[in-house]
C-alpha cells in the first residue's frame, strides 16, 4: 500500500512540474507580453519601461526559475490587471468554485447512482429505457440554456431561489444543478453498466446461494465492484466542474476561478493566467490521486500490484 | 424413509429451448449422489433449479420438488433464501471467480452465519476459522484476513466448501467442483468431500462428467442425457448391470469400479445430442442408439429392474441383458 502511494505521489509531482513548465511557456508564446500590457497606443519607450518594470528583459530561463521559486512558497506575484496579489485573488475565488463543484457533484451522484442501479436491475424493461432516454435528453441540453430556463422558472416566476450572487447556500442550487446535468449521463451509464456486469458475476451467484438478502447482494456485493469506474469518472467530472464552469459562473454571476481565468486571459494578465492554470492542474492531479486511492481501498487487488 | 431431496417431472426451458424435460432425482440423507452426463445435458440448470437460482429468463416447472418433505415450488424468493446457505448449500465449478474479490475470506464466510443464525461477528469468524481448519487449510486465522486473489484455485475451492458448511447444511450441491483444478488438487478435494460426507452425515449431490469420480465417491448415480435422467441406480449396480443404452455406451470402455483411473473421459458415442424443443417427443437418444425401434418415437416407459434401479427405455431388462 505504501509503495502504491509513493508511486502515485511521484507521478502526481511529475505531472505538476510538466504543467508548470507548459503554463509558463504558453504565456510567453502568445506574443510579446510587454507590448500587450502597454496597450496599442504606447510608444517604444513605454514598452521598454514596462519590460524593465516586470522583469521581462531578463533571460527567459531566469524568469522561469524566478517564477517557480516564488510559486513554491505561494507567491504568484502581482496581477497586472486587478492590481492585487494573485494569491489573494485566487484565495477569494477558489471557495466559490469549490463549493459550486462539490454541490454539482453531490447533486449529480444523488441522481445518477440510484437511477443507474435501478436501470441495471431492470435492464431492458420500460423503466430502463425511460431513464436512458431522459439522460440522453439531459445531455443534449446546452448548459447556458438550461441555466436560463431554471433562472426564469425558479428565480423569476416562482421566486424560490436567488438568481445571481454567492451569499447563501441557495445561491448554489441552480448553478450546481446545471453543472450536475452535464455529469449525470456519464455517471449513470457507468453505474448501470458496472452494476449489470457485477450482477451477472459468479460471486453474485455465490452470494445468492448463501441466502443473503437482496439488499446485501446489491448494495454490498455488487455495488462495491461496480463502484470503481464510477469513482474514476466522478473525479474527472469534478475536475471539469471546477475548471470548466466558466459558462455557468458567467450566467449566474458567480465570480469563481473559472470566471477569473476568463477575465485574466482576455486581459493578458499573465501572472494570473499562469497561477490559475497551475492551480487547476494541481486540482486535477489531486482528484486523480484521490480516485486512485479510493479505488485501492475498494479493490484489494490494486493494492497488491 | 423419505428422501431429503425429491424431484419429479422437472422441466426447465429457456425461451423456445428445453434444457431439462421431466427429470426425476432423489437424494437421500447422508449419501453421495452423483449426477453424470455430457456437457450441456442440463446438470447445472437442474442443480440451480433445486436451489431456486435459475437465471431470470428460465422457466421452471415440476410435478414434485421437495426438500425434507416441504414443497419448494410455491416458496417466494425470500423464503428460498432462508433455506439457501442454511439447510442447503452449493459450490460451483469456477473457484477463481466464485468469491467476491473485494472482501476478505473471513468476511464472506462470516456473513453466512450472521444472516442465518445471527450472533456476534466474533463468533462467526471463530466458526469460519474452525471450518477452514476442517477443510485442511493451514493457519486459518491468517487466511480469514486474506483476499481471494491471494489464494490458489484449490484453496479457494476449499474456502467455498468451508463457507458452504458454515450453518451445517443437510444438503451440499457440488457442481463439478474439481473440473477447473489440477489433477492432484482434484483428488484432494474429492477426498475432502468424501470425508466431510462421512463425518457430518451430509447429503451430497455431486455433479461430474468424470466416471472415475463417480466410481470413487458415489453411493448412487443418476445419468442425464439431453435434459432427462435416463437411468438411476446404486453405483455398483450401475457399473455392473447398466441398462440404458446411453449408460452402456458411456461405460463401454470403462470396466469395473475401482479399476478406473481418475480423469478418464466418458466413452465416446457416435452422433450428436439433438436440439430439444418443447414439441420434441420420444427418446432423445434414439438417433444414436443401436437398439432403436419404431416405438422409440412415442412415450417412453420407465422400467425398474430392481427396487432401487430405474431407467427410461422401451426395451425391458430381459431383452436388454441379452442384447
Ligand atoms: N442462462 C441460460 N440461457 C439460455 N440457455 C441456457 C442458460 N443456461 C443454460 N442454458 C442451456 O441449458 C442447457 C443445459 O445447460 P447446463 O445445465 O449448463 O449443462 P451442463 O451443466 O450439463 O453442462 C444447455 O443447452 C444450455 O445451452
Ligand atoms: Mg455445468
Amino acid at each position: 500500500m505504501l509503495q502504491f502511494l509513493a508511486r502515485r505521489l511521484l507521478v502526481a509531482l511529475l505531472v505538476c512540474i510538466t504543467v508548470l513548465t507548459f503554463a509558463f511557456a504558453l504565456t510567453r508564446l502568445s506574443g510579446d507580453l510587454a507590448i500587450s500590457i502597454a496597450g496599442p497606443n504606447s510608444t517604444a519607450a513605454d514598452i521598454e519601461i514596462i519590460r524593465k518594470a516586470y522583469g521581462l528583459d531578463r533571460p527567459v530561463i531566469q524568469q522561469f526559475f524566478d517564477w517557480v521559486g516564488r510559486a513554491m512558497v505561494g507567491d504568484f506575484g502581482q496581477s497586472y490587471f486587478f492590481r492585487e496579489r494573485v494569491a489573494k485573488l485566487i484565495g477569494d475565488r477558489l471557495p466559490i468554485t469549490l463549493t459550486l463543484g462539490l454541490v454539482g457533484l453531490g447533486i449529480a451522484l444523488t441522481v445518477a447512482l440510484p437511477l443507474g442501479v435501478i436501470s441495471a436491475l431492470r435492464e431492458g424493461r420500460p423503466i430502463d429505457r425511460v431513464i436512458s432516454l431522459v439522460a440522453l435528453l439531459g445531455q443534449a441540453m446546452p448548459s447556458f440554456w438550461l441555466g436560463l430556463v431554471l433562472m426564469i422558472t425558479f428565480g423569476l416566476h416562482l421566486g424560490w431561489l436567488p438568481i445571481s450572487g454567492t451569499g447563501t447556500w441557495q445561491h448554489f442550487v441552480m448553478p450546481g444543478t446545471v453543472l450536475a446535468f452535464s455529469a449525470i449521463p456519464a455517471l449513470m451509464r457507468l453505474t448501470r453498466s458496472g452494476m449489470i456486469d457485477a450482477m451477472s458475476a459468479d460471486y453474485i451467484r455465490t452470494a445468492r446461494a448463501k441466502g443473503l438478502s437482496r439488499a446485501s447482494i446489491i448494495l454490498k456485493h455488487a455495488a462495491r465492484n461496480a463502484a470503481m469506474p464510477v469513482v474514476s469518472i466522478a473525479a474527472v467530472q469534478l475536475g471539469f466542474m471546477l475548471g470548466g464552469s466558466i459558462v455557468i459562473e458567467t450566467v449566474f454571476a458567480l465570480h469563481g476561478v473559472g470566471f477569473l481565468a476568463w477575465e485574466s486571459i482576455s486581459k493578458n494578465d499573465f501572472p494570473t493566467v499562469q497561477a490559475v492554470v497551475l492551480l487547476l492542474a494541481i486540482i486535477y492531479t489531486l482528484l486523480t490521486l484521490g480516485a486512485d486511492m479510493l479505488n485501492a481501498v475498494l479493490d484489494p487487488r490494486l493494492r497488491a500490484s | 424413509m423419505t428422501a431429503l431431496l425429491e424431484v419429479q417431472g422437472l422441466d426447465i426451458s429457456f425461451g423456445g429451448l428445453t434444457a431439462v424435460r421431466g427429470a426425476s432425482l432423489e437424494v437421500n440423507r447422508g449419501e453421495t449422489h452423483c449426477l453424470v452426463g455430457e456437457s450441456g445435458c442440463g446438470k447445472s440448470v437442474t442443480a440451480l433449479a433445486m436451489m431456486g437460482l435459475l437465471p431470470g429468463n428460465a422457466v421452471r416447472r415440476a410435478e414434485t420438488l421437495r426438500f425434507d418433505g416441504g414443497d419448494l415450488r410455491g416458496l417466494s424468493e425470500k423464503e428460498m433464501s432462508r433455506l439457501r446457505g442454511d439447510r442447503m448449500a452449493m459450490i460451483f465449478q469456477e473457484p477463481m471467480t466464485s468469491l467476491n474479490p473485494a472482501y476478505t475470506v473471513g468476511s464472506q464466510m462470516a456473513e453466512v452465519m450472521l444472516r442465518h443464525r445471527g450472533g456476534s461477528r466474533r463468533a462467526a469468524l471463530d466458526r469460519a476459522a474452525e471450518l477452514l481448519a476442517r477443510v485442511r487449510i493451514t493457519s486459518p486465522g491468517m487466511r480469514l484476513g486474506q483476499y481471494p486473489h491471494q489464494l490458489s484455485g484449490g484453496l479457494r475451492q476449499r474456502v467455498m466448501i468451508a463457507m458452504a458448511l458454515m450453518c451445517e447444511p443437510e444438503l451440499l450441491i457440488a457442481d463439478e467442483p474439481t473440473t477447473a483444478l489440477d489433477v492432484t488438487v482434484q483428488a484432494q478435494i474429492l477426498r475432502l468431500l468424501a470425508d466431510l460426507q462421512t463425518d457430518l452425515g451430509l447429503a451430497i449431490l455431486l455433479i461430474t462428467h468424470d466416471l472415475g469420480v463417480v466410481a470413487r465417491t458415489a453411493h448412487r448415480v443418476s445419468v442425464m442425457y439431453a435434459g432427462e435422467v435416463v437411468e438411476s441406480a446404486p453405483v455398483r449396480t450401475l457399473f455392473s448391470r447398466p441398462m440404458h443404452p446411453y449408460t452402456r455406451g458411456l461405460l463401454s470402455c470403462v470396466p469395473v469400479p475401482g479399476k478406473i483411473r481418475p480423469g478418464d473421459p466418458l466413452g465416446s458415442i457416435p452422433g450428436m445430442v439433438p436440439q430439444v424443443t418443447p414439441d420434441f417427443a420420444g427418446c432423445a437418444f434414439r438417433q444414436r442408439c443401436l437398439l432403436t425401434r419404431p416405438d422409440c418415437a412415442g412415450p417412453i416407459a420407465r422400467r425398474r429392474p430392481s427396487a432401487d434401479h430405474a431407467y427410461l427405455c422401451q426395451i425391458p431388462p430381459e431383452e436388454m441383458v441379452r442384447s
